[in-house]
């Protein structure tokens, strides 16, 4: 076991780990997105850049999630620094959400509202302008419906299939602030591989994929 | 380490391969034929030399002169483009460089050199050599001033003819890299204190020894040939006109580390270069300089060709090898760095185009002849495409530590028009604007970072008054926007904030605490992203904020864009006093019909109709020069339109 010092508390995690998984074994919460129990530091997608904490060592601010546990390390998770850095990865999200939260399946279930909660902060993006994109809904897969303006891009999905199936149905397709969640061309011939193990459905952190069934609401955007 | 015979089976198998390749081109060069050498790059090509060749050809024929056309790569003078050097020894003078050589001027000098013995020396650049008929080229600064290591070659061997490359002493330095122990040319690139060419200045050798302590067996060299700064084209042209020094340095690099296998990453919208380069690779695979068992070494190397798809990301490293194993090129957190862990798990070297074309040198001639090139902390030379408003654009390979302004003024010959320098951009996207405060920077990886900008791959943009740097900053930040892999918060949504705002200012609609919402995100998005990409996308924007506020001020207070460059705020109009009755130069042009003639017979702009497009300013003839622009564009002044009824009248 590896005993670090975290905001004041010393804590001990298992070699290999991650600063992150030895926080949140302990109870410390970091707001995270992007991160599975499975990952090891050196396979994090250090995608969502919310897990961010000071070190002493490190100049920067660093991903909790990358960074392997150390004897006598101390790491700071609640830092000016570190949460102003948070609070502006956050509205960055934000920016680019629907917030509807009253419409939307992952109410009270969603990890956006529990990371504002968690830093204090609203489902507001100011001073960015809320940027969202077209259409608000793809339904052209057979078994779920895909809201582009609730993904937060954490790639679990993407992820988790290729986990499971060794040849995976989701991937992500578009460049840069166009960069969704696809599946090869959004060709339903091509997605009808999909077996329908619903597991990325069940490690959505947000109500970006909807099965076309379970929610009401789910087709509303195609009308 | 070898033993004695291997060491001198190595030395024969040079030896007898370096002959045949000296006899070769001797016989070339004793020829007493005239010799056309034709700048046969990409560059080259793009202002006609293949119609040059063709025409020269054509000519010959015609005439029934006897010459030889011997296609080189690029001299790097591509103002000068297509270059012609023509070596004529009947003639008595000696080999002339010829600048911009037309189909037409083709055929004259055929006629008139070729055949009569007339040099036309109104179209002769210089000679290439020292004389006393003809000044050399050697004259001028932008020959002198430049120091060639990496491009000494390039230019005066035809890419596709491996024996040329041998004539000079190419693959010497392979064979005495084979006959050390790695370790030495290890320490020897150490002591050359050679850093990466690629942008970031990594130490060469330090990245070499982690790679060859790191475990595994199946090692790997890449070279990062995925080129694609705006304005960048270093290594293109290096691959195109001498492919086989940086082919000469890979295999010397893998000794070194001990990998058995090397990959170019090459972008598929280079042709030329892969074509170029998988000729080489065959060529050196013959003479058995790659394959197994090296000239009888013992020791097996051979290299591969990659086409990147043209995402600008799949430069950045970690983004490099995820393309290579078929993914999509989406960069990951560093460490395990890929010398740790590269493709598919392996150790990896990734190294640029031009710190591969180095080492042959370095090893050639040792480290202390590197180290007295350039400054103690920057050794060896940088190649920097020079463009944009310069009077020599092109390809420069100078000494470390030459300043900016011996650069752009002396080297490259200043700002054409008898304009003012405003600024310089270094590095690409990824670096920043410097102004006039800064021409006294050494160009050296220390300096230029301190300053706020990056040596980069070597992209260099020089831009005169006319140019707005609100409006770059929205160029380059609108690429690496687009460029973004998407994969994290802050560079996928960051970067498109940012741009949204440059856009805004750009048409005067700045909001209240825009400037200071520019910087504090630029500042999150550069601590805050995941890979190198993201780190410097900001760079322009805070270099820009910080030297030419002033300019954003503008903008955002006053609506005014100082340099009239950015269309919603600046407006077109005809100086009354300087328009020539009677001439209807801008009429013509105008593609949208806003040029109306006053009742006086002058000209008017009818800013409800103009698009902005320039248009009658180019027109305008020089001697009145009467199109002015003006920003804010309320500031223009109002010439009526005279009532219709006159040009029903007309």
């Amino acid at each position: 076991m590896i005993t670090l010092t975290v905001d004041d508390r010393t804590i001990q995690a298992p070699d290999g780990s991650s600063v992150l998984s030895a926080c949140l074994s302990a109870g410390i919460i970091i707001p995270h997105l992007c991160w599975m129990e499975t990952d090891s530091p050196a396979g994090a997608p250090a995608a969502c850049r919310l897990c961010l904490v000071e070190i002493d060592g490190f100049r920067d601010p660093v991903t909790a999630c990358t960074v392997p546990v150390e004897n006598g390390m101390t790491v700071y998770t609640g830092t000016e620094v570190v949460r102003s850095l948070q609070k502006m990865a956050f509205k960055l999200l934000l920016s680019v959400h629907r917030v509807d939260c009253k419409h939307c399946p992952a109410n009270k279930a969603c990890a956006l509202q529990d990371i504002a909660k968690f830093l204090g902060v609203g489902l507001g993006c100011k001073p960015f302008e809320r940027v969202l994109k077209e259409p608000e809904v793809d339904t052209h897969h057979p078994v779920f419906d895909y809201y582009p303006n609730r993904c937060v891009l954490c790639g679990l999905c993407v992820r988790i299939c290729r986990q499971r199936h060794r040849q995976p149905q989701l991937s992500f397709a578009g460049r840069g602030f166009e960069t969704v969640v696809g599946y090869f061309d959004a060709d339903p011939l091509a997605a009808a591989n999909c077996v329908s193990c619903r597991e990325c459905l069940a490690v959505c952190p947000t109500g970006a994929l909807v099965e076309r069934t379970a929610f009401e609401g789910s087709t509303r955007g195609n009308s | 380490m070898m033993t004695g015979d291997a060491v001198n089976r190595v030395l024969a198998a040079y030896q007898a391969i370096a002959d045949e390749a000296r006899a070769r081109r001797e016989q070339f060069e004793k020829s007493p034929l005239p010799k056309i050498h034709i700048g046969m790059a990409t560059c080259g090509i793009a202002s006609g030399a293949l119609e040059t060749q063709a025409a020269f050809e054509a000519a010959l024929a015609d005439r029934g002169i006897e010459a030889l056309i011997h296609t080189v790569g690029c001299v790097g003078h591509c103002y000068a483009e297509p270059v012609v050097i023509i070596d004529h020894p009947d003639s008595g003078f000696p080999p002339i460089f010829y600048p911009e050589v037309t189909p037409g001027k083709a055929k004259m000098l055929v006629k008139l050199f070729l055949e009569e013995g007339d040099p036309r020396f109104e179209h002769v650049m210089g000679a290439t050599v020292e004389n006393e008929m003809i000044p050399s080229v050697m004259e001028f600064a932008r020959f002198n001033r430049e120091k060639r290591v990496i491009m000494e070659r390039c230019g005066r061997i035809d890419p596709d003819q491996i024996h040329e490359y041998i004539a000079e002493g190419g693959y010497g330095a392979l064979t005495t890299a084979l006959c050390r122990k790695p370790e030495t040319v290890i320490d020897e690139i150490e002591a050359a204190g050679l850093r990466g060419r690629g942008g970031a200045g990594f130490p060469t050798a330090r990245k070499w020894r982690a790679a060859r302590a790191a475990s595994g067996s199946d090692k790997m060299i890449v070279c990062n040939a995925d080129e694609g700064d705006p304005g960048a084209y270093m290594d293109r042209t290096l691959l195109e006109s001498n492919p086989h020094q940086v082919i000469e340095g890979m295999i010397i690099a893998a000794l070194a580390v001990g990998a058995a296998r090397g990959l170019f990453y090459v972008r598929a919208e280079y042709p030329l270069a892969v074509r170029i380069l998988t000729t080489a690779v065959e060529q050196a695979r013959e003479l058995g300089f790659l394959g197994t068992d090296i000239l009888g070494s013992g020791l097996d190397f051979d290299i591969d060709l990659f086409q990147g798809s043209g995402a600008f990301v799949c430069g950045e490293e970690t983004a490099l090898i995820r393309s290579v194993e078929g993914y999509r090129g989406m960069p990951r957190h560093r460490p395990p760095y890929p010398v740790e862990q590269g493709i598919d798990g392996r150790p990896t070297v990734i190294n640029n185009v031009k710190t591969l074309a180095t080492i042959p040198p370095i090893v050639e001639k040792g480290a202390d002849w590197f180290r007295a090139i350039g400054t103690a902390g920057s050794p060896g030379t940088a190649v920097f495409s020079v463009v944009g408003n310069v009077t020599h654009p092109g390809l420069v390979e100078i000494p470390m530590g030459v300043t900016l302004r011996d650069l752009i003024f002396d080297i490259c010959g200043g700002i054409p028009d008898k304009k003012r320098f405003k600024a310089v951009q270094i590095g690409g996207p990824s670096g920043g604007c410097l102004s006039a405060d800064f021409l006294d920077t050494p160009v050296d990886f220390d300096a230029l970072t301190r300053a706020g900008a990056m040596m980069g791959s070597g992209g260099m943009v020089v831009m005169d008054e006319d140019v707005c740097m609100v409006d770059v900053s929205r160029y380059f930040l609108d690429f690496t926007q687009k460029e973004s892999c998407g994969k994290c918060t802050f560079c996928r949504i960051g970067t498109r904030h940012l741009l949204d705002i440059l856009r805004r200012l750009t048409r005067g609609e700045g909001r209240e605490g825009d400037l200071e919402q520019l910087e504090t995100l630029s500042r999150a998005v550069k601590q805050g992203s995941l890979c190198g990409l993201g780190k410097t996308a900001p760079n322009p924007v805070l270099t820009s904020l910080a030297y030419f506020r002033d300019e954003y001020e503008a903008h955002f207070k006053e609506g005014r864009c100082p340099s009239c460059a950015c269309r919603a705020l600046t407006a077109f109009f005809i100086d009354l006093d300087k328009c020539a009755r009677g001439c209807d130069a801008c009429v013509g042009c105008c593609p949208v019909e806003a040029v109306f003639t006053t009742s006086n017979r002058k000209k008017g702009i009818d800013q409800q109709l103009c698009v902005k497009c320039g248009e009658c300013v180019v027109a305008c003839p020089p001697d009145y020069d009467a199109v002015e622009k003006v920003s804010p564009a309320a500031l223009v002044p109002i010439i009526e339109r005279p009532p219709e009824k006159n040009k029903a009248e007309s």
